[in-house]
């Protein structure tokens, strides 16, 4: 009998797994004008990108800067226009959103940025900075703001919350302001958390501190977190998937015990090997670095983008043609020609 | 020649502010092999960048105490008064690669024309000719490509600027390089690429570096030895090697706890509390408030204790082992 029930269960699942969010195709490029008037290219920030994000999982975007994933962050939050492709959250095109839609999106999204004391505006109280969000969603009865502020600073552990409130951001500890970022995020229940870089300005003891609030405010409430970071021996404590990004597009998409243990594109390799751990015998050897700087993505390289940088190139393929999707294993895919006899595209 | 290169004893900084004294810097000790690496770690406000500056003695004007030795090379700098130190101390025999580098270069030099300025300065003798040769050297060192002596500094990426800024540090020969964040701002790639230039320089001229930094991970590319600071002052110093498996102070061990990494799957732990204001610090052991092993005989100041491989720790729970007496 309980085989059954957690079939049910699986089932129930099952049907409901319809992706919170998902990219098709996804494109943002910004124009470069000369002398203000004429085109003179583009910069193709987020070169075709495609994805779908579940409800309660957390997903690690890496790369280094430069790579897109701000812009990545920034298109999902509304805030560029994608210039190709679709976004659909909830099964919705957000291309056909209305003006009412939009508020509604962006109060189900949460918005944690790197700089916490950047992002905070200096001249409020802290329950100012979280009363604003409830009063432009029009939650009209000031006792009931008072008890959500009351409950979203418990959340962040930011207490005694009554020695908190008449408090100005420059009053707290970078690692209290990053909460009230979080408070603020969290204050309108979103259903999906965008975090870049959250914890990239804090010290290490205090950026565990946030991590984990990040996890528990995640478990509690089933949201779904994009983390975006450069930091790779985070995302192990944190995500339950990583796409690696590089020059404007996904080259690696994995569950995170997966690519930790066996990382496939060259690039996700060298981000491994470029990665140091505390240990003495760091101290004897030399890292091993691809050479040359990421390309440009004004006239990004044809082919693969990493090929001029990568070791194991495949001269007339990489140079060439773009490498298709290939799956390997369950819960792996990667964008490289070096996998087209092992996965299935 | 001294196996020594640089002592440093008693070592106190101080700022003057409307609230009190500042205790930037409180009672530093160490020493520091020639061709070894010093890393300094800490969370931030723990005086790690106000060590770096009272060695070098850049100091702001708000100073209310600044005293100690500074032994370098067997002479004691401290002593030496500014004309003289600046002459004959200053990039000559200590540089410094400081925080954001990067950005510290004059944006309306071209890079050649700053990297050479310290080296002639110093070098009266010195022709521009030979000047450039040097730079020219320094700059294959660093591996940047000589003709971007000629750009300026917005022509160049973040990486390559850090290095002009180490090639700036290295070109008067300095015997200690104090280097302070050289690869926070930096990417992971560029920034490993940078500890592989460090190292090399390290290794082919025997250059002592002080590396100060909060990222032990990229610390442990370059040090020989760790020196944690908690709340301005040392409060364990030890070999590498010992370091990353056995730190001996509570908040060492703690902060090594805090450390994520990518290859060893560990709980992480992160230290409760916040360092004490540096304005009026507690009386006793400044981590006492924030340790678990905490007892009656922290509220007294620790002295510092000698463990074995030459380890050396301010902590009441060596109180067995042989206190280190400084000069």
């Amino acid at each position: 009998m309980p085989d059954l029930a957690v079939d049910m269960r699986e089932t129930l699942q099952n049907a409901e797994r319809v992706p919170v969010l998902k990219a098709v195709d996804l494109h943002t490029w910004f124009e470069i004008r000369k002398f203000g008037f004429f085109k003179a290219g583009d910069v193709r920030a987020l070169d075709g990108v495609d994805f779908e994000l579940y409800q309660g999982e957390t997903v690690s975007i890496v790369g280094e800067s430069g790579c897109g994933k701000s812009t990545l962050a920034r298109t999902i939050l509304g805030l560029h226009r994608p210039t190709k492709g679709k976004l659909f959250f909830n099964g919705k095109d957000m291309a056909e959103f209305t003006k009412e839609d939009m508020k509604a999106y962006r109060a189900s999204v949460g918005y944690i940025q790197q700089d916490p004391y950047g992002a905070l505006p200096p001249f409020m109280t802290v329950k100012k900075i979280l009363e604003e969000p409830l009063l432009i969603n029009g939650v009209t009865d000031k006792n009931e703001r008072q008890k959500r502020i009351q409950s979203v600073l418990e959340e962040v552990k930011l207490s005694p919350i009554e020695d908190f409130l008449p408090k100005f951001p420059h009053m707290l500890s970078g690692g209290q302001q990053q909460r009230l970022v979080i408070a603020r995020a969290m204050i309108l229940q979103p259903k999906m958390l965008v975090a870049d870089e959250p914890v990239s300005m804090l010290d290490a003891s205090v950026r565990v501190e946030i991590l984990q609030l990040l996890r528990s405010l995640q478990e509690k409430h089933n949201l779904v977190i994009i983390y975006i970071t450069h930091d790779l021996s985070t995302v192990r404590y944190f995500s339950e998937r990583i796409f690696t990004m590089y020059g404007a597009r996904i080259v690696e998409k994995a569950a995170t015990a997966s690519l930790l243990a066996n990382p496939l594109h060259p690039y996700t390799q060298a981000l491994f090997k470029a990665t140091s751990d505390p240990d003495a015998a760091n101290l004897k050897t030399f890292k091993e670095v691809p050479t040359g700087e990421p390309p440009s993505l004004m006239n990004p390289p044809k082919g693969c983008r990493f090929h001029p940088r990568c070791a194991k190139i495949i001269k007339g393929k990489c140079d060439r043609f773009e490498p298709p999707e290939f799956h390997i294993g369950d819960d792996q895919s990667v964008f490289c020609w070096l996998y087209e006899d092992q996965g299935k595209q | 020649m001294n196996k020594m290169l640089l002592e440093v004893n008693n070592l106190k900084l101080y700022f003057r502010t409307k609230k009190g004294p500042v205790q930037a810097v409180d009672d530093v000790s160490f020493k520091l092999e020639r061709g070894k690496t010093l890393a300094v770690v800490g969370e931030s406000g723990c005086g790690k960048t106000s060590l770096s500056k009272a060695i070098l003695r850049l100091l702001p004007r708000n100073i209310m105490e600044y005293s100690g030795e500074i032994i370098l090379d067997g002479e004691d700098i401290m002593k030496y008064p500014e004309d003289r130190f600046r002459r004959e101390i200053r990039w000559k025999k200590i540089a410094m690669v400081p925080q954001a580098a990067m950005n510290s270069l004059n944006p309306v030099l071209r890079i050649l024309d700053q990297i050479i300025e310290p080296l002639l300065i110093h070098n009266r003798d010195m022709n521009r000719d030979q000047g450039l040769a040097r730079v020219k050297e320094m700059f294959r060192i660093v591996g940047l490509p000589e003709d971007f002596l000629y750009r300026y500094p917005f022509e160049l990426s973040g990486g390559m600027r850090q290095r002009a800024t180490i090639a700036m540090a290295l070109v008067t020969n300095p015997e200690l390089v104090i280097l302070d964040e050289p690869s926070s701002a930096l990417d992971l790639l560029t920034q490993a690429n940078l500890m592989n230039v460090l190292k090399r320089i390290k290794h082919e001229f025997g250059t002592t570096f002080i590396l100060i930094t909060h990222d032990i991970g990229t610390a442990s590319e370059l040090a020989d030895e760790i020196a944690v600071m908690y709340a301005g002052e040392m409060v364990e110093k030890c070999h590498a090697e010992y370091f990353y498996t056995d730190a001996r102070h509570p908040y060492s061990r703690k902060l090594m706890s805090s450390v994520p990494t990518l290859r060893e799957d560990k709980e992480l732990v992160f230290i409760p509390g916040q360092p004490p204001s540096l304005i009026n610090p507690p009386t006793g052991c400044r981590f006492a408030e924030r340790c678990d092993k905490r007892f009656a005989k922290c509220s007294e100041h620790p002295p510092t204790f000698d463990l074995e491989h030459d380890q050396q720790v301010q902590c009441w729970l060596y109180t067995d082992r042989e206190e280190v007496k400084h000069a």
